[in-house]
Protein backbone atom coordinates (compact mmCIF):
# COMPACT_ATOMS: atom_id res chain seq x y z
CA UNK A 1 0.00 0.00 0.00
CA UNK A 2 1.20 3.10 -1.10
CA UNK A 3 1.50 6.14 1.67
CA UNK A 4 -0.78 9.07 0.50
CA UNK A 5 -0.16 12.87 1.05
CA UNK A 6 -2.92 14.77 2.24
CA UNK A 7 -3.67 18.23 1.19
CA UNK A 8 -6.36 20.82 1.45
CA UNK A 9 -7.27 22.18 -2.24
CA UNK A 10 -9.50 25.33 -0.94
CA UNK A 11 -9.34 27.76 1.97
CA UNK A 12 -11.64 29.30 4.67
CA UNK A 13 -14.63 30.92 3.41
CA UNK A 14 -13.40 29.84 -0.60
CA UNK A 15 -16.97 29.26 -2.52
CA UNK A 16 -17.31 25.81 -3.75
CA UNK A 17 -19.45 24.37 -6.14
CA UNK A 18 -21.02 20.56 -6.54
CA UNK A 19 -18.14 18.81 -7.55
CA UNK A 20 -15.39 20.88 -6.59
CA UNK A 21 -12.66 19.11 -5.42
CA UNK A 22 -11.86 20.04 -1.56
CA UNK A 23 -8.87 17.98 -0.03
CA UNK A 24 -7.17 14.76 -1.00
CA UNK A 25 -6.02 11.85 1.28
CA UNK A 26 -7.35 10.42 4.25
CA UNK A 27 -6.23 13.19 6.93
CA UNK A 28 -8.97 15.21 6.21
CA UNK A 29 -12.59 14.26 7.57
CA UNK A 30 -16.09 14.97 5.12
CA UNK A 31 -18.47 17.89 7.03
CA UNK A 32 -21.76 18.67 6.08
CA UNK A 33 -22.38 18.97 2.38
CA UNK A 34 -19.29 17.11 1.85
CA UNK A 35 -18.77 13.51 0.58
CA UNK A 36 -15.53 11.11 0.14
CA UNK A 37 -14.78 9.94 -3.31
CA UNK A 38 -11.54 7.51 -3.25
CA UNK A 39 -9.03 9.48 -2.20
CA UNK A 40 -10.81 13.33 -2.59
CA UNK A 41 -12.98 14.77 -0.44
CA UNK A 42 -15.71 16.79 -2.88
CA UNK A 43 -18.66 19.03 -2.14
CA UNK A 44 -22.26 18.08 -2.63
CA UNK A 45 -23.58 21.97 -2.33
CA UNK A 46 -23.32 25.06 -3.45
CA UNK A 47 -21.83 27.35 -0.20
CA UNK A 48 -18.89 28.75 1.77
CA UNK A 49 -16.09 26.54 3.31
CA UNK A 50 -15.66 26.13 7.05
CA UNK A 51 -12.83 23.87 8.03
CA UNK A 52 -12.81 23.13 11.98
CA UNK A 53 -9.72 21.16 12.89
CA UNK A 54 -9.94 17.91 10.43
CA UNK A 55 -13.24 17.96 9.40
CA UNK A 56 -14.20 20.47 6.07
CA UNK A 57 -17.98 21.35 5.76
CA UNK A 58 -19.96 23.35 3.37
CA UNK A 59 -22.11 26.15 4.44
CA UNK A 60 -25.12 26.57 2.13
CA UNK A 61 -25.54 30.12 0.35
CA UNK A 62 -29.05 29.40 -1.36
CA UNK A 63 -31.94 26.88 -1.04
CA UNK A 64 -35.15 26.65 0.28
CA UNK A 65 -35.81 26.33 4.27
CA UNK A 66 -35.03 22.92 6.01
CA UNK A 67 -37.07 21.93 8.80
CA UNK A 68 -35.71 21.85 12.58
CA UNK A 69 -37.07 20.72 15.62
CA UNK A 70 -37.25 24.13 18.05
CA UNK A 71 -36.93 26.55 14.81
CA UNK A 72 -39.55 29.44 15.62
CA UNK A 73 -40.89 29.74 11.94
CA UNK A 74 -43.89 32.40 10.82
CA UNK A 75 -46.17 30.71 8.36
CA UNK A 76 -49.79 30.88 6.77
CA UNK A 77 -52.89 29.03 7.33
CA UNK A 78 -53.66 27.36 4.19
CA UNK A 79 -56.61 24.97 5.21
CA UNK A 80 -58.36 24.52 8.50
CA UNK A 81 -59.74 20.74 9.29
CA UNK A 82 -61.37 18.38 11.70
CA UNK A 83 -58.75 18.65 13.97
CA UNK A 84 -56.44 21.23 13.16
CA UNK A 85 -54.53 23.96 10.74
CA UNK A 86 -52.15 23.25 7.50
CA UNK A 87 -49.59 25.72 7.85
CA UNK A 88 -47.53 26.79 4.89
CA UNK A 89 -44.17 27.35 5.60
CA UNK A 90 -42.11 28.44 3.13
CA UNK A 91 -39.91 25.03 3.12
CA UNK A 92 -40.42 22.18 0.71
CA UNK A 93 -43.26 20.84 2.87
CA UNK A 94 -46.51 22.39 4.68
CA UNK A 95 -46.74 21.70 8.59
CA UNK A 96 -49.50 20.87 10.60
CA UNK A 97 -50.44 22.32 14.00
CA UNK A 98 -53.25 20.36 15.64
CA UNK A 99 -56.16 21.67 18.42
CA UNK A 100 -54.16 20.01 20.90
CA UNK A 101 -50.64 21.75 19.98
CA UNK A 102 -52.38 25.41 19.15
CA UNK A 103 -54.44 25.93 22.78
CA UNK A 104 -55.00 25.20 26.49
CA UNK A 105 -58.05 26.88 26.64
CA UNK A 106 -60.68 24.18 26.16
CA UNK A 107 -62.20 23.52 22.71
CA UNK A 108 -65.74 21.92 21.96
CA UNK A 109 -66.15 19.44 19.82
CA UNK A 110 -67.23 20.24 16.25
CA UNK A 111 -66.07 24.17 17.25
CA UNK A 112 -65.47 26.37 14.80
CA UNK A 113 -61.62 26.30 14.39
CA UNK A 114 -61.60 29.65 11.93
CA UNK A 115 -62.60 31.64 15.29
CA UNK A 116 -58.59 30.68 16.21
CA UNK A 117 -57.16 30.78 13.07
CA UNK A 118 -58.02 31.74 10.13
CA UNK A 119 -57.48 31.00 6.49
CA UNK A 120 -54.94 33.18 5.60
CA UNK A 121 -53.68 34.04 8.80
CA UNK A 122 -50.47 34.31 10.44
CA UNK A 123 -49.02 32.46 12.97
CA UNK A 124 -45.78 32.35 14.62
CA UNK A 125 -45.09 28.75 15.72
CA UNK A 126 -42.51 26.50 17.20
CA UNK A 127 -41.28 22.89 15.17
CA UNK A 128 -42.01 20.49 17.59
CA UNK A 129 -41.19 17.44 15.82
CA UNK A 130 -39.87 17.00 12.18
CA UNK A 131 -40.49 13.19 10.75
CA UNK A 132 -38.17 11.18 8.35
CA UNK A 133 -40.70 11.95 5.35
CA UNK A 134 -40.88 15.31 6.66
CA UNK A 135 -44.16 15.59 8.17
CA UNK A 136 -43.69 18.80 10.50
CA UNK A 137 -46.04 19.08 13.56
CA UNK A 138 -46.10 22.93 15.41
CA UNK A 139 -47.39 24.14 18.39
CA UNK A 140 -48.44 27.58 19.15
CA UNK A 141 -48.51 26.85 23.05
CA UNK A 142 -45.67 29.14 24.39
CA UNK A 143 -45.52 32.81 25.16
CA UNK A 144 -44.88 34.64 21.95
CA UNK A 145 -46.81 32.12 19.58
CA UNK A 146 -49.45 33.31 18.60
CA UNK A 147 -50.91 34.65 15.31
CA UNK A 148 -49.93 38.47 13.71
CA UNK A 149 -52.76 40.66 12.73
CA UNK A 150 -52.38 42.85 10.30
CA UNK A 151 -48.38 44.17 9.61
CA UNK A 152 -47.04 42.96 6.20
CA UNK A 153 -44.70 40.27 5.61
CA UNK A 154 -41.59 39.46 3.48
CA UNK A 155 -39.65 36.85 2.84
CA UNK A 156 -35.50 36.70 3.07
CA UNK A 157 -32.99 34.13 1.84
CA UNK A 158 -33.44 31.76 4.78
CA UNK A 159 -29.71 30.94 4.97
CA UNK A 160 -28.74 34.31 5.81
CA UNK A 161 -31.67 34.96 8.86
CA UNK A 162 -28.71 34.32 11.57
CA UNK A 163 -27.59 37.16 10.15
CA UNK A 164 -30.61 39.32 10.09
CA UNK A 165 -31.26 38.68 13.75
CA UNK A 166 -27.64 39.15 15.08
CA UNK A 167 -25.64 37.90 17.68
CA UNK A 168 -28.12 37.62 20.51
CA UNK A 169 -30.82 39.61 18.50
CA UNK A 170 -28.42 42.12 17.94
CA UNK A 171 -29.37 43.31 14.56
CA UNK A 172 -33.10 43.07 14.55
CA UNK A 173 -33.17 44.86 17.95
CA UNK A 174 -31.05 47.75 16.19
CA UNK A 175 -33.91 47.87 13.41
CA UNK A 176 -36.50 47.56 15.67
CA UNK A 177 -35.55 50.69 17.69
CA UNK A 178 -34.63 52.73 14.72
CA UNK A 179 -38.08 52.45 12.97
CA UNK A 180 -40.23 51.70 16.21
CA UNK A 181 -41.77 48.96 14.06
CA UNK A 182 -43.16 45.77 15.84
CA UNK A 183 -40.84 42.96 13.75
CA UNK A 184 -40.85 39.06 14.12
CA UNK A 185 -38.56 36.83 11.99
CA UNK A 186 -38.98 33.14 11.50
CA UNK A 187 -35.85 30.64 11.02
CA UNK A 188 -37.78 30.11 8.13
CA UNK A 189 -36.69 33.24 6.34
CA UNK A 190 -40.71 35.04 6.44
CA UNK A 191 -40.20 38.30 8.75
CA UNK A 192 -43.46 40.11 10.04
CA UNK A 193 -43.50 43.71 10.38
CA UNK A 194 -45.64 46.12 11.30
CA UNK A 195 -45.47 50.45 11.57
CA UNK A 196 -45.72 53.14 10.01
CA UNK A 197 -45.38 52.86 6.15
CA UNK A 198 -42.24 55.02 6.50
CA UNK A 199 -40.80 53.30 9.16
CA UNK A 200 -41.55 49.78 7.58
CA UNK A 201 -39.62 50.63 3.97
CA UNK A 202 -36.34 52.41 6.21
CA UNK A 203 -36.73 48.45 7.84
CA UNK A 204 -37.33 46.63 4.73
CA UNK A 205 -34.80 48.08 3.45
CA UNK A 206 -32.52 47.90 5.81
CA UNK A 207 -33.36 44.08 5.91
CA UNK A 208 -32.52 43.68 2.33
CA UNK A 209 -29.00 45.32 3.02
CA UNK A 210 -28.14 42.94 5.32
CA UNK A 211 -29.47 39.82 3.42
CA UNK A 212 -27.40 41.45 0.16
CA UNK A 213 -23.89 41.44 2.62
CA UNK A 214 -24.60 38.98 4.87
CA UNK A 215 -20.87 38.25 4.51
CA UNK A 216 -19.42 40.98 5.33
CA UNK A 217 -17.91 41.24 8.86
CA UNK A 218 -18.55 44.86 10.77
CA UNK A 219 -22.09 44.73 9.31
CA UNK A 220 -23.71 45.71 12.62
CA UNK A 221 -21.91 49.40 12.80
CA UNK A 222 -22.31 49.47 8.82
CA UNK A 223 -26.40 48.77 9.53
CA UNK A 224 -26.24 51.32 12.01
CA UNK A 225 -25.05 54.02 10.47
CA UNK A 226 -27.18 52.74 6.71
CA UNK A 227 -30.11 53.23 9.01
CA UNK A 228 -29.46 56.92 10.54
CA UNK A 229 -28.57 57.82 6.97
CA UNK A 230 -32.19 56.64 6.05
CA UNK A 231 -34.25 58.05 8.95
CA UNK A 232 -32.64 61.51 7.81
CA UNK A 233 -33.60 60.82 4.05
CA UNK A 234 -37.32 59.84 4.85
CA UNK A 235 -37.44 62.62 7.35
CA UNK A 236 -38.15 60.11 10.70
CA UNK B 1 -11.75 15.01 -50.56
CA UNK B 2 -13.59 15.13 -47.59
CA UNK B 3 -14.54 17.84 -45.00
CA UNK B 4 -10.73 19.07 -44.58
CA UNK B 5 -11.97 22.66 -43.27
CA UNK B 6 -14.98 23.19 -40.79
CA UNK B 7 -17.78 25.31 -42.34
CA UNK B 8 -17.68 28.57 -39.32
CA UNK B 9 -13.71 27.50 -39.19
CA UNK B 10 -13.17 25.83 -36.09
CA UNK B 11 -10.58 22.95 -35.08
CA UNK B 12 -12.41 19.69 -34.72
CA UNK B 13 -12.29 19.60 -31.14
CA UNK B 14 -13.37 23.12 -30.13
CA UNK B 15 -16.14 24.31 -29.18
CA UNK B 16 -18.33 27.21 -30.02
CA UNK B 17 -17.69 30.49 -27.89
CA UNK B 18 -18.94 29.59 -24.54
CA UNK B 19 -21.28 32.63 -22.16
CA UNK B 20 -22.38 31.18 -18.69
CA UNK B 21 -24.25 33.45 -15.70
CA UNK B 22 -26.16 32.11 -12.67
CA UNK B 23 -28.88 33.72 -11.13
CA UNK B 24 -30.55 35.38 -13.98
CA UNK B 25 -33.69 34.98 -12.95
CA UNK B 26 -35.02 36.14 -9.74
CA UNK B 27 -37.91 34.77 -8.63
CA UNK B 28 -37.18 31.59 -9.31
CA UNK B 29 -34.98 29.44 -6.38
CA UNK B 30 -32.19 29.30 -8.72
CA UNK B 31 -31.51 30.00 -12.37
CA UNK B 32 -28.98 30.14 -15.23
CA UNK B 33 -28.20 31.13 -18.78
CA UNK B 34 -26.05 29.32 -20.97
CA UNK B 35 -25.27 30.37 -24.38
CA UNK B 36 -22.88 28.24 -26.94
CA UNK B 37 -22.08 29.66 -30.38
CA UNK B 38 -25.77 30.61 -31.49
CA UNK B 39 -27.52 28.27 -29.14
CA UNK B 40 -28.86 30.00 -26.05
CA UNK B 41 -30.73 28.66 -23.29
CA UNK B 42 -31.98 29.98 -20.05
CA UNK B 43 -33.51 27.53 -16.78
CA UNK B 44 -34.83 28.17 -13.80
CA UNK B 45 -35.72 25.69 -10.96
CA UNK B 46 -38.39 25.98 -8.49
CA UNK B 47 -38.87 23.98 -5.41
CA UNK B 48 -38.30 21.57 -3.89
CA UNK B 49 -41.95 22.30 -2.64
CA UNK B 50 -45.04 19.74 -2.47
CA UNK B 51 -45.80 17.73 -5.67
CA UNK B 52 -49.59 17.29 -6.44
CA UNK B 53 -51.35 15.43 -7.83
CA UNK B 54 -50.87 13.29 -4.35
CA UNK B 55 -50.40 9.81 -6.48
CA UNK B 56 -47.63 11.10 -7.99
CA UNK B 57 -44.93 11.75 -5.24
CA UNK B 58 -42.87 9.04 -4.22
CA UNK B 59 -42.38 8.61 -0.33
CA UNK B 60 -38.94 7.28 -0.76
CA UNK B 61 -37.45 10.03 -2.72
CA UNK B 62 -38.30 13.20 -5.04
CA UNK B 63 -38.81 13.94 -7.95
CA UNK B 64 -36.95 16.10 -11.27
CA UNK B 65 -39.56 17.20 -13.22
CA UNK B 66 -38.24 19.28 -16.39
CA UNK B 67 -39.64 20.86 -19.00
CA UNK B 68 -37.51 21.77 -22.54
CA UNK B 69 -39.46 24.38 -24.06
CA UNK B 70 -38.21 26.05 -27.78
CA UNK B 71 -39.49 29.84 -28.03
CA UNK B 72 -41.54 30.89 -30.74
CA UNK B 73 -38.58 32.82 -32.36
CA UNK B 74 -36.01 30.32 -31.29
CA UNK B 75 -35.93 28.80 -35.09
CA UNK B 76 -34.48 30.16 -38.14
CA UNK B 77 -36.86 32.27 -39.26
CA UNK B 78 -39.96 29.81 -39.40
CA UNK B 79 -42.69 30.13 -36.09
CA UNK B 80 -41.99 27.58 -34.25
CA UNK B 81 -45.07 25.76 -32.79
CA UNK B 82 -44.90 26.64 -28.83
CA UNK B 83 -45.98 23.90 -26.02
CA UNK B 84 -45.37 20.91 -25.95
CA UNK B 85 -44.66 18.09 -28.60
CA UNK B 86 -43.32 14.58 -29.46
CA UNK B 87 -39.54 16.38 -29.63
CA UNK B 88 -39.92 18.56 -26.63
CA UNK B 89 -41.41 15.61 -24.63
CA UNK B 90 -38.57 13.68 -25.43
CA UNK B 91 -36.29 16.19 -24.77
CA UNK B 92 -37.27 16.82 -21.55
CA UNK B 93 -37.68 13.12 -20.77
CA UNK B 94 -33.47 12.58 -21.51
CA UNK B 95 -32.48 15.91 -19.45
CA UNK B 96 -34.07 14.52 -16.47
CA UNK B 97 -32.86 11.00 -17.20
CA UNK B 98 -29.24 13.04 -17.49
CA UNK B 99 -29.54 15.04 -14.41
CA UNK B 100 -30.89 12.53 -12.03
CA UNK B 101 -27.35 11.29 -11.47
CA UNK B 102 -26.16 13.71 -9.49
CA UNK B 103 -29.08 14.92 -7.91
CA UNK B 104 -29.56 14.30 -4.07
CA UNK B 105 -33.44 13.46 -4.65
CA UNK B 106 -33.33 11.47 -1.66
CA UNK B 107 -33.33 14.37 0.90
CA UNK B 108 -37.22 15.49 -0.11
CA UNK B 109 -39.45 12.48 -0.03
CA UNK B 110 -42.45 13.54 -1.38
CA UNK B 111 -41.45 16.48 -3.41
CA UNK B 112 -40.71 17.99 -6.56
CA UNK B 113 -37.84 19.71 -8.15
CA UNK B 114 -39.44 21.71 -10.96
CA UNK B 115 -36.87 22.90 -13.76
CA UNK B 116 -38.10 24.57 -16.85
CA UNK B 117 -35.53 25.26 -19.92
CA UNK B 118 -36.39 27.68 -22.45
CA UNK B 119 -34.60 27.92 -25.45
CA UNK B 120 -34.63 31.74 -27.18
CA UNK B 121 -32.25 30.94 -29.95
CA UNK B 122 -31.30 27.72 -31.21
CA UNK B 123 -28.56 26.48 -33.87
CA UNK B 124 -27.94 23.13 -32.89
CA UNK B 125 -26.71 21.33 -30.11
CA UNK B 126 -29.98 23.07 -27.83
CA UNK B 127 -30.81 19.69 -25.52
CA UNK B 128 -27.18 19.45 -24.69
CA UNK B 129 -27.62 23.36 -23.74
CA UNK B 130 -30.29 23.01 -21.66
CA UNK B 131 -28.67 20.47 -19.41
CA UNK B 132 -25.65 22.90 -19.02
CA UNK B 133 -27.90 25.51 -17.95
CA UNK B 134 -29.75 23.07 -15.77
CA UNK B 135 -27.30 21.82 -14.22
CA UNK B 136 -26.43 25.27 -13.10
CA UNK B 137 -29.68 26.71 -12.06
CA UNK B 138 -29.69 23.33 -9.97
CA UNK B 139 -26.63 24.21 -8.09
CA UNK B 140 -27.78 27.97 -7.73
CA UNK B 141 -30.88 26.77 -5.95
CA UNK B 142 -29.27 25.33 -3.37
CA UNK B 143 -29.94 21.44 -4.10
CA UNK B 144 -27.89 19.01 -3.15
CA UNK B 145 -26.00 17.51 -5.91
CA UNK B 146 -22.89 15.48 -6.22
CA UNK B 147 -21.48 17.00 -9.15
CA UNK B 148 -22.33 19.33 -12.00
CA UNK B 149 -23.21 17.95 -15.48
CA UNK B 150 -22.21 19.38 -18.69
CA UNK B 151 -23.89 18.38 -22.03
CA UNK B 152 -22.08 18.51 -25.77
CA UNK B 153 -22.23 17.30 -29.09
CA UNK B 154 -20.15 15.09 -30.96
CA UNK B 155 -20.10 13.15 -34.19
CA UNK B 156 -19.01 12.71 -37.42
CA UNK B 157 -19.70 14.89 -40.28
CA UNK B 158 -18.66 12.93 -43.84
CA UNK B 159 -15.06 11.43 -42.57
CA UNK B 160 -13.85 13.93 -39.86
CA UNK B 161 -14.59 13.02 -36.35
CA UNK B 162 -15.45 16.46 -34.13
CA UNK B 163 -17.05 18.06 -31.68
CA UNK B 164 -20.02 20.62 -30.88
CA UNK B 165 -21.88 20.28 -34.42
CA UNK B 166 -23.58 23.29 -35.69
CA UNK B 167 -26.69 23.46 -37.68
CA UNK B 168 -25.14 23.80 -41.03
CA UNK B 169 -23.11 20.64 -40.40
CA UNK B 170 -26.17 19.08 -39.08
CA UNK B 171 -27.41 20.02 -42.35
CA UNK B 172 -24.29 18.61 -43.96
CA UNK B 173 -25.08 16.61 -47.70
CA UNK B 174 -22.40 15.47 -49.09
CA UNK B 175 -21.27 12.78 -46.76
CA UNK B 176 -22.73 11.13 -43.73
CA UNK B 177 -23.13 12.59 -40.73
CA UNK B 178 -23.44 11.30 -37.29
CA UNK B 179 -24.76 13.70 -34.23
CA UNK B 180 -23.92 12.64 -30.51
CA UNK B 181 -25.26 14.19 -28.16
CA UNK B 182 -24.00 13.37 -24.68
CA UNK B 183 -23.67 14.52 -21.32
CA UNK B 184 -21.22 13.75 -18.73
CA UNK B 185 -20.76 13.56 -15.23
CA UNK B 186 -16.76 14.26 -14.63
CA UNK B 187 -16.01 13.33 -11.13
CA UNK B 188 -17.21 9.41 -12.03
CA UNK B 189 -16.45 9.82 -15.82
CA UNK B 190 -20.57 8.60 -16.00
CA UNK B 191 -22.58 9.31 -19.11
CA UNK B 192 -26.00 10.33 -18.59
CA UNK B 193 -27.22 10.91 -22.08
CA UNK B 194 -26.43 9.26 -25.31
CA UNK B 195 -28.35 10.07 -28.21
CA UNK B 196 -27.59 9.41 -31.89
CA UNK B 197 -28.83 10.57 -35.01
CA UNK B 198 -27.21 9.28 -37.93
CA UNK B 199 -24.84 6.63 -38.79
CA UNK B 200 -21.31 5.66 -37.27
CA UNK B 201 -19.45 2.98 -37.12
CA UNK B 202 -18.49 1.23 -33.57
CA UNK B 203 -14.89 2.17 -33.90
CA UNK B 204 -15.95 6.16 -34.74
CA UNK B 205 -18.44 5.83 -32.19
CA UNK B 206 -15.82 4.97 -29.81
CA UNK B 207 -13.67 7.72 -30.79
CA UNK B 208 -15.98 10.63 -30.50
CA UNK B 209 -17.26 9.35 -27.33
CA UNK B 210 -13.50 9.85 -26.10
CA UNK B 211 -13.22 13.40 -27.91
CA UNK B 212 -16.40 14.65 -25.75
CA UNK B 213 -14.90 13.48 -22.67
CA UNK B 214 -11.37 15.60 -23.50
CA UNK B 215 -13.39 18.77 -24.41
CA UNK B 216 -16.56 18.64 -21.63
CA UNK B 217 -13.85 19.53 -18.48
CA UNK B 218 -13.19 22.83 -20.68
CA UNK B 219 -17.51 23.34 -20.49
CA UNK B 220 -17.31 22.62 -16.73
CA UNK B 221 -14.71 25.40 -15.89
CA UNK B 222 -17.17 27.69 -17.61
CA UNK B 223 -19.95 26.86 -15.42
CA UNK B 224 -18.22 26.64 -12.22
CA UNK B 225 -16.72 29.87 -12.50
CA UNK B 226 -20.06 31.61 -13.67
CA UNK B 227 -21.46 29.95 -10.59
CA UNK B 228 -18.14 31.01 -8.63
CA UNK B 229 -19.20 34.74 -9.79
CA UNK B 230 -22.42 35.42 -8.21
CA UNK B 231 -21.67 34.57 -5.13
CA UNK B 232 -18.18 36.14 -5.17
CA UNK B 233 -17.52 38.57 -1.96
CA UNK B 234 -17.07 41.77 -3.88
CA UNK B 235 -13.60 43.40 -2.70
CA UNK B 236 -15.45 47.02 -2.91
CA UNK B 237 -18.28 46.66 -0.41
Amino acid sequence: MTTHKSALLIKEKDVVVPGDELAQGMDYLPGQWTYRKGDYILAERLGLINIEGRAIKVIPLSGKYVPKVNDIIIGKVIDVTLNGWRIETNSAYSAFLSIKDATSEFINRGADLTKIFDLDDNVVAKIINVTSQKLIDLTTKAPGLKKMIGGRVIIVNPNKVPRVIGKQGSMISMIKDATNCKIVVGQNGIVWMEGEPKNEVVAIKAIRKIENEAHISGLTDKIKMYLEEQKKQYAL
Amino acid sequence: MGYSQRLDGRKLDELRPIEAKAGVIKNADGSAFFRIGKTSAYAAVYGPRELYPKFMQDPSKGILRCNYSMMPFSGIGERVRPGPNRRAREISLVTEKALAPVVELGEFPNAVIDVFIELPQTDAGSRCAGICAASMALADAGIPMKDLVAAVSVGKVHDKILVDLDYNEEAYEDGPVADIPIALVPSTQEISLLQMDGEISKEELMQALELGRTVIPQIIEIQKKALKEKYAIKDDQ
